[in-house]
């Protein structure tokens, strides 16, 4: 009896045990077929204010589509949280979409497993070319000097939103270009419970997109010309420090910032808390919390002197939405259909336009609507002043380890410790440690 | 199942009568041994248990302890029979112990140890004290028994969130209390950064965990004579000893198995912190489970997290195995 008790709780904690190690598995066949040409399946990322609204704003082209070529495309919105695993576990399992989109800085990291139909020229061809597509998006879909791993379906890129009254209650007459004057205007700002800027210091994500364009403005790539992890270097440590210094030295951001990771700092915004946010396209983000267009303005992100441009001018990642179809498709010719559809010129201007972001295809972005304030300071920054993340493999890697260390920073400095060139450098330091490979 | 029922009054008829064996060949039933037919209806029914047990549990297992041995990043996730076997190489890099990668699963280990600890006491403490204070009868007690039960009947996933909501520094109920209401605190604290994050973690935890001690000791307090207490208030013995003498003795074979429970429980707890803090979380509250999760799904590097993972699998099987022996020798030595 004792013996079969024992035995039972070991069978007990074996199973519970079990689901740490559980993890499913399978193997993937290479190369697409056309064995059921009629359907296609597609994960969208959430790209509209809800699930629901991209279903609502998708259904119709979808259907355009059905009833041009006879295919029918099953749609699942995937929430941003979600996408990533939900693709690497289609990858581990072989049982994935058809086409679906992925956020373009993943885009050399995904093309390193092998499981994304490489665009090389005669893929291109079948949607039109290469030669549609502005250049920079094309750059960040894929490692350099490979077929792209995906094709730019939404282009975006940071600017600095302001909000005009409080401008014009302190005194200050334009938004700052350099960071020497965000600081001024910040500090002006900062008072009564109101702050100058708003951060995200619990987004990973947003954490690297900000340090990476500093890290541009003083000369550091994050990674060296062999794809190696350089995170410690002079440029990399001041850029991080200047992003964290906002909050811990110049006092510009609010302690609180430090942990937020669900775009509280839009709402902030939105709310009159804070004065300024560094953001790709929030126009309809602050629309849907009550704030009226004409309260907010937009200007480039600043740089340290001088006007945007490329090199040490960059003011912004090359952001976007990448359109990807899985190697082992069982529709290959459909999914190319498809991929030619979104890219159209003409669903490009419908989606782009209902989406706030810019065409990365050139003919689309003649329409007028892409000349408002808001999307030709956005238009402008692709062209000129945008350089796209590290497209190397352990780009996610460096998303989460930087990221992960910059967190910490805003941590440190929303409790008063100290955040010295040191304290920087010894987390960067810890970060690339912990990359493999 | 029907098969299994229908033979069995076969099997059990020429048991009774005098013939055994013939009547059941007479009948054109393969003769199966005696031995077989009596003992093997149990494995029978076990079976589809056993069979599930292996689908669900111990394959998904075995491929966990495959992958730690190879070399499973995301170059080879889309074909894992490419990825090189690498011996013990995730292993080595799991144990270094001077090295970044080692030392944070190490530094991740200790907070986990000290956050069962806490978790699982005080999950223990609060479900005993409550579960004595509800042993006697009063108005209200039905109710007040529903309304313990409630943390543990609410999905994980919406309790945590609220409770994350909470502890927001500017806008959460534990600050406006805290800090607004009753100024314990010189300035609002953070409590899903830094350092404070460890007792965020275990609040948490024990409001989830210790209805669950509650509902299993009230059971077990169910089972002692009424008659003991009697006798013990007779002879002089007050509250603090009858629980000592009393309580605390009946509920031991109940506690043996409840802590190990907890105890695998919260140490192996991944919703919790996953939605508490996301997918890193503060060096102070980086428990295991998701230190594993950021090693393997972050970082896609599959090889050196299954291997934590089998790392983590056998300490608890060595604590388990631990902790029933010393049990068990412990009450192999009250029977004596």
């Amino acid at each position: 009896m004792r013996h079969l008790r024992a035995a039972a709780a070991i069978t007990l904690a074996v199973s519970v045990v079990a689901g740490v190690t559980g993890c499913g598995g399978g193997t993937s066949s290479d190369g697409g077929s056309n064995e059921s040409p009629k359907t296609l399946t597609y994960w969208a990322s959430n790209q509209g204010p809800s699930i629901e609204a991209d279903k609502k704003i998708l259904t119709p082209e979808l259907k355009k589509f059905e009833k041009e070529t006879g295919i029918k495309v099953k749609l699942e919105v995937v929430p941003w949280a979600d996408l990533l695993n939900r693709i690497l576990a289609a990858t581990t399992s072989g049982q994935g979409p058809d086409v679906l989109n992925i956020g373009n800085t993943w885009s050399a990291s995904l093309q390193s497993t092998g499981a994304l139909l490489p665009w090389d020229d005669e893929n291109f061809e079948a949607i039109g070319g290469r030669d549609r597509f502005i250049d920079s998006a094309v750059a960040s879909a894929g490692k350099e000097g490979e077929p792209p791993a995906a094709v730019p379906l939404y282009s975006l890129s940071y600017a600095l939103y302001y909000n005009k009254k409080m401008f014009a209650d302190a005194g200050i007459t334009a938004p700052p270009a350099t960071w020497d004057q965000l600081v001024e205007d910040g500090r002006k700002l900062s008072k009564d419970g109101k702050w100058g800027l708003g951060a995200e210091g619990s987004n990973l994500s947003n954490n690297i997109h900000q340090t990476f364009v500093l890290g541009q403005q003083h000369g550091a790539d994050f990674f060296d010309e062999q794809g190696k992890a350089d995170f410690t270097s002079d440029g990399a440590v001041a850029a991080v420090k200047q992003y964290v210094d906002f909050m811990a030295k110049d006092k510009i951001i609010a302690p609180g910032n430090a942990e937020y990771a669900q775009n509280q700092s839009l709402t902030d915004f939105a709310k009159g808390r804070t004065a300024m946010v560094l953001w790709q396209a929030a126009a309809t983000t602050f629309a849907a919390q009550g704030m009226k267009p004409e309260d907010w303005g937009v200007a480039p992100v600043p740089v340290p002197a001088g006007a945007p441009g490329a090199g040490k001018q960059t003011n912004s990642m090359v952001a976007g939405i990448n359109m990807a179809v899985f190697r082992n498709t069982r529709n290959i010719d459909g999914a190319k259909k498809f991929v030619k559809f979104m890219t159209s010129d003409a669903e490009q201007k419908i989606l782009c336009k209902t989406y706030g972001s810019i065409p990365p295809v050139k003919a689309a972005q003649s329409d007028p609507a892409f000349a408002a304030p808001e999307l030709k300071v956005l238009r402008d920054t692709l062209a000129t002043s945008a350089a796209p993340l590290p497209q190397v493999p352990n780009e996610s890697q460096f998303e989460t380890a930087v990221g992960t260390a910059v967190k910490e920073l805003f941590a440190d400095a929303a409790a008063g410790s100290p955040v010295t060139t040191e304290s920087v450098k010894a987390r960067l330091e810890k970060a690339q440690q912990t990359m493999q490979g | 199942m029907t098969a299994t029922v229908t033979t069995d009054p076969g099997t059990g008829k020429p048991a009774r009568g005098t013939t055994r064996g013939s009547g059941g060949a007479r009948r054109g039933i393969p003769r199966i041994p005696d031995r077989i037919r009596r003992g093997g209806l149990p494995y029978l029914l076990l079976l589809p248990a056993v069979l599930l047990e292996l689908l669900i549990h111990l394959i998904p297992m075995v491929v966990g302890i495959v992958m730690s041995f190879r070399q499973l990043t995301q170059f080879f996730i889309g074909n894992w029979g490419a990825a090189p076997w690498t011996g013990l190489e995730n292993y080595e890099i799991a144990v270094d112990f001077d090295a970044p990668i080692g030392e944070a699963l190490l530094h991740s280990f200790f907070v986990t140890c000290v956050f069962t600890f806490f978790a699982v006491g005080l999950a223990w403490l609060f479900g005993v004290t409550a579960a004595i204070m509800l042993q006697e009868s009063f108005r209200g007690r039905g109710f007040l028994r529903t309304l313990f039960l409630v943390p543990y009947a609410l999905p994980v996933y919406a309790a945590v969130i609220t409770w994350a909501f909470m502890f927001q520094r500017d806008n959460g109920l534990v600050n406006h209390v805290l800090h607004d209401q009753l100024g314990i605190t010189d300035q609002p604290s953070f409590w899903l950064i830094g350092d404070n994050s460890i007792y965020a973690l275990i609040v948490v935890s024990v409001w989830k965990g210790w209805p669950f001690a509650f509902l299993m000791l009230m059971a077990a307090l169910q089972n002692i004579p009424r008659e003991l207490y009697e006798a013990a208030a007779i002879e002089g013995a007050g509250v603090w000893q009858q629980i000592r003498r009393i309580t605390m003795p009946s509920l031991r074979l109940v506690n043996q198995v409840l802590v190990l429970v907890l105890f695998l429980w919260t140490f192996n707890d991944f919703n919790t912190p996953y939605v508490l803090f996301g997918k890193a979380a503060p060096a102070g509250a980086d428990l295991i489970s998701i230190h594993i999760y950021q090693s393997s799904f972050v970082t896609w590097n599959f090889g050196t997290g299954s291997a934590m993972s089998v790392l983590l699998l056998l300490f608890l099987l060595v604590v388990t195995a631990v902790y029933l022996f010393l049990t068990s020798r412990g009450r192999k030595g009250s029977h004596a």
